[in-house]
């Protein structure tokens, strides 16, 4: 006997990733999903914009990694209210781990959290964990290619950021390629040319940061 | 590359609907699968054969039907089949293009015993 079911099967994770977007949007917090490589310089990143913007908001971090807890160290150096999810193994952050952790934040002192998913240009890119937007991260080490050979990962972000962009011209790195590459699977993409070490090209990002921000603030 | 959190779901899926249909053994699933869904379905088999191990779906054989990716052009109104992920009008060259289909991931339909 045939029975009809039509069910999706990414429902779990969608389910609760639409809870968490309610949940923020209440709080009035914006959730930031940040992916690429490992050694693309999340981290780092993440540290320069928080310096950068850290006396207009007030930010906290979920550190995901499959183990370890360094990059949280680093952050709490800092003074910023940081989280470490471990996945022991697993390749991308579920929207029900988000879940778990949001209650260690206090959401009143709070206006921006900042996801470091797994470094992965693959699994990430599937699964909604409530964010408002995504910042995807290609390094220059790691080539020009990366967008045509991980579409996935570049066609579901808001942001594309060519991160360690000093690097440019050490690397033989076709900027032209890459951006033809991302508007080909995402035309809507906004890309930026970031040294996160040297500073530059991190005011454009931030500028845009703020204009997303603030539309999910008000 | 997270096929097992997948394959998780659809014996949940799975096990759901035989409960509802009087506790019936579950003797094949039918998924349906976008081209860009990323999923390995032999893959997905696998993890199916260990997971579902002392329930009432063990042993069901899936099935596997892939959707063509499909875009849609705004600009010159055509509908074309796309092969590689590349969100371009093959007929026009333009970009002003949505994706209507294969990044589907469902089960369709399953076959229980027919049991009096």
């Amino acid at each position: 006997m045939k029975i009809k079911v039509v069910h999706q099967i990414m429902e779990w994770n969608e389910d609760v990733s639409d809870e968490i977007k309610k949940e923020l949007a209440r709080e009035k917090v914006c959730l930031i999903n940040v992916m690429g490589s490992p050694g693309a310089g999340k981290t780092s990143l993440i540290t320069s914009i928080i310096n950068k913007l850290g006396d207009k908001y007030r930010f906290g971090v979920i550190e995901g990694d499959i183990a370890g807890q360094i990059d949280a160290e680093k952050m709490k150096e800092m003074g910023i209210p940081v989280v470490q999810l471990n996945t022991d193994g697993a390749c991308h952050i579920e929207a029900m781990s988000i879940q778990h952790i949001l209650p260690d934040f206090d959401m009143s002192e709070l206006d921006v959290i900042f996801v470091e998913n797994i470094g992965n240009l693959v699994c990430p890119a599937e699964f909604n964990i409530g964010e408002d937007f995504r910042i995807a991260i290609l390094s220059v080490p790691e080539g020009d290619d990366k967008v045509c050979k991980y579409p996935l990962m570049f066609a579901t972000t808001d942001a594309l950021v060519l991160n360690k962009y000093d690097m440019a011209e050490y690397f033989d790195f076709d900027t032209e390629r890459v951006i033809n590459d991302a508007v080909d699977v995402n035309p809507d993409v906004s890309v930026f040319k970031v040294s996160s070490k040297t500073g530059d090209g991190l005011s454009e990002l931030c500028e845009w940061l703020c204009k997303k921000i603030e539309k999910v603030m008000s | 590359m997270h096929e097992l959190a997948v394959t998780q779901s659809i014996l949940d899926i799975a096990v759901k609907e035989a409960q509802k249909a009087g506790n019936r053994k579950v003797t094949d699933i039918n998924i349906k699968l976008g081209v860009f869904s990323g999923m390995v379905p032999d893959c997905i088999q696998e993890y199916y054969d260990l997971l579902s191990e002392d329930t009432p779906a063990y042993g069901a054989k899936l099935h596997f039907e892939k959707i063509p990716a499909v875009i849609s052009c705004k600009d010159c109104g055509k509908e074309s089949e796309i092969e590689r992920f590349r969100l371009r009008c093959p007929e026009c060259g333009g970009n002003n293009v949505k994706l209507i289909s294969g990044r589907e991931l469902y089960v369709d339909s399953l076959e229980v015993y027919d049991e009096d």
